[in-house]
């Protein structure tokens, strides 16, 4: 275990990347949840298919194979199409951003299911009090459905968050030097994988203790306004 | 060349414009498909076999849990908590790769044919993994038991095992029958794990491919279809199961009667 501590810097190090990584995913998978739930809800039935097949597909396939998919294929198409229209010069996809686009991709189907079911549960006659009291759509969202969307949607938006955190372990395998790629690798070399993939795993359950401690405040803060039992 | 056009057979046809029109090489990805459908009885056998070592694993931690069983209680909850709050991955590096540091593991006779084994080490690891889930939403099944049920076994006389058995667990396991079906399909898309620790599950294939033949994405796009089909059936699947188990909840159909 002396090791371990030995090379705390590079599991630190590894940390910032894992953690900047899931913050920049959850970022686009919100922005991708928002987008997919106003599709599934909108009255264009194009815009609900397409929302519908984004989400089927996301649920057939592992994260995993996407990366890899987005890491080796996904520059050559990306550099294909800038050489055929000229558009674009030589554009590298690095594992950050094929992480990033691959986990936001993916939990963005995973937060419209959960935006989806948040909106709906907001009753309807309140967008339409707002409609009658001449509010602009942007201030209806702004002060009827996001702080109830907000309310509906904690508890599965956390269970996405960590499951998610989770996630980031498997960009190691594409390459990114995030904290399991630097702890298999320094404990590869001082012949202690075992000491470095458990201190691993304890600063994967640190991050999980703490965003519970950061989402329960959220959760609170939004219920101020309700009773619970 | 337009001479050699015209002397080729369909197949070479097909080959040429395969290697060298098409996006993807799909005659080549047809020449290995063999190889990708003993990844996917790889990938099935270790989901399957930990989906029911785990299973038959979470149902006594579950009433544990449920009845807070004085002693056990607090030791499940640490191996569940444990087990969801981390990494599948690093959970299987640490048993593959981790195991091997320490002598007494490697002197002891599980060495050889068990904990050497990346079979073995996924199964293991696979299996703790999805009992650790598994136990925590029975437990809340358990625990969301209807009292009325209870009260009617008690009421017929029946012992705390008889309930269990006959009241208790079949209900809870309706109740927990759609997580579950999440679950499976959680295990089946972890199970891209077992490409990383150099098994030849559906990925591990389609890496090879890729690799072998230096390619960007036959072998990643294959591996996709593998994976939607066998999602396809496996919620196809438990939608008939449902269906069955869940009929007494559907809404009757009346008009027709």
């Amino acid at each position: 275990m002396d090791s371990v501590w030995e090379y705390r810097n590079l599991l630190l190090s590894g940390t910032a990347v894992t953690v900047q990584l899931a913050l920049a995913s959850l970022t686009l998978s919100v922005i991708l949840g928002l987008i997919g739930a106003s599709a599934k809800l909108a009255v264009n039935p194009i815009s609900r298919r397409i929302a519908g097949i984004y989400t089927t597909l996301v649920r057939g396939v592992p994260d995993l194979v996407l990366m890899m998919l987005l890491f080796y294929g996904g520059q050559q198409v990306v550099n294909d199409l800038g050489a055929a229209t000229g558009w674009w010069d030589y554009v590298e996809i690095n594992q950050f951003i094929a992480g990033v686009w691959s986990i936001g991709f993916v939990f963005g189907a995973y937060m419209t299911e959960t935006f989806r079911g948040a909106i709906l549960a907001i009753p309807r006659g309140q967008i339409e009090a707002g409609i009658s009291c001449g509010m602009t759509p942007l201030l209806i969202f702004r002060r009827i459905t996001w702080p109830q969307m907000v309310r509906h949607a904690l508890p599965s938006f956390t269970n996405n968050w960590l499951v998610l955190i989770k996630a980031t372990a498997l960009v190691s395998v594409i390459g990114l030097h995030d904290l399991v790629w630097n702890a298999s690798t320094a404990g590869r070399s001082v012949r202690e994988p075992f000491s470095f993939m458990f201190a691993v795993l304890i600063i994967y359950l640190i991050l999980t203790a703490f965003s519970d401690v950061g989402l329960r405040w959220l959760d609170r803060r939004y219920n101020v306004g309700v009773d619970r039992a | 060349m337009a001479m050699a056009a015209q002397e080729r057979t369909f197949f070479e046809y097909l080959v040429y414009i395969s290697e060298n029109h098409s996006p993807l090489d799909f005659m080549l990805v047809a020449d290995h498909i063999d190889k990708f459908f003993f990844g996917a009885l790889l990938t099935l056998e270790i989901t399957i076999l930990s989906l029911f070592i785990g299973g038959v694993m979470a149902v006594p931690l579950a009433i544990a849990r449920a009845y807070r069983t004085p002693w056990f209680n607090g030791p499940i909850w640490g191996f569940t908590y444990f087990f969801r709050g981390t990494p599948l991955l690093v959970q299987t590096y640490l048993v593959y790769y981790g195991l091997a540091q320490f002598d007494f593991v490697r002197e002891s006779f599980l060495w050889g044919p068990i904990l050497s084994s990346a079979w073995w080490c996924a199964l293991i690891t696979f299996s703790l993994n999805t009992a650790g889930y598994t136990t925590e939403f029975l437990r809340g099944a358990i625990e969301n038991t209807p009292k009325g049920e209870i009260e009617a076994a008690q009421a017929c006389g029946m012992s705390q095992a008889r309930m269990m058995w006959r009241i208790v667990l079949p209900s809870a396991f309706r109740r927990a029958l759609p997580a579950y079906s999440n679950e499976v399909i959680f295990m089946l898309h972890s199970s891209v794990v077992l490409s990383t620790i150099t098994l030849q599950d559906i990925l591990g294939v389609g890496r090879w491919l890729n690799g072998r033949y230096y390619l960007a994405y036959e072998g990643f796009v294959t591996a996709m279809v593998f994976y939607m089909v066998l999602v396809f059936f496996i919620s196809t699947g438990f939608r008939l199961w449902e269906k069955r188990w869940l009929g007494h909840l559907r809404p009757r159909d009346t008009a027709g009667a």
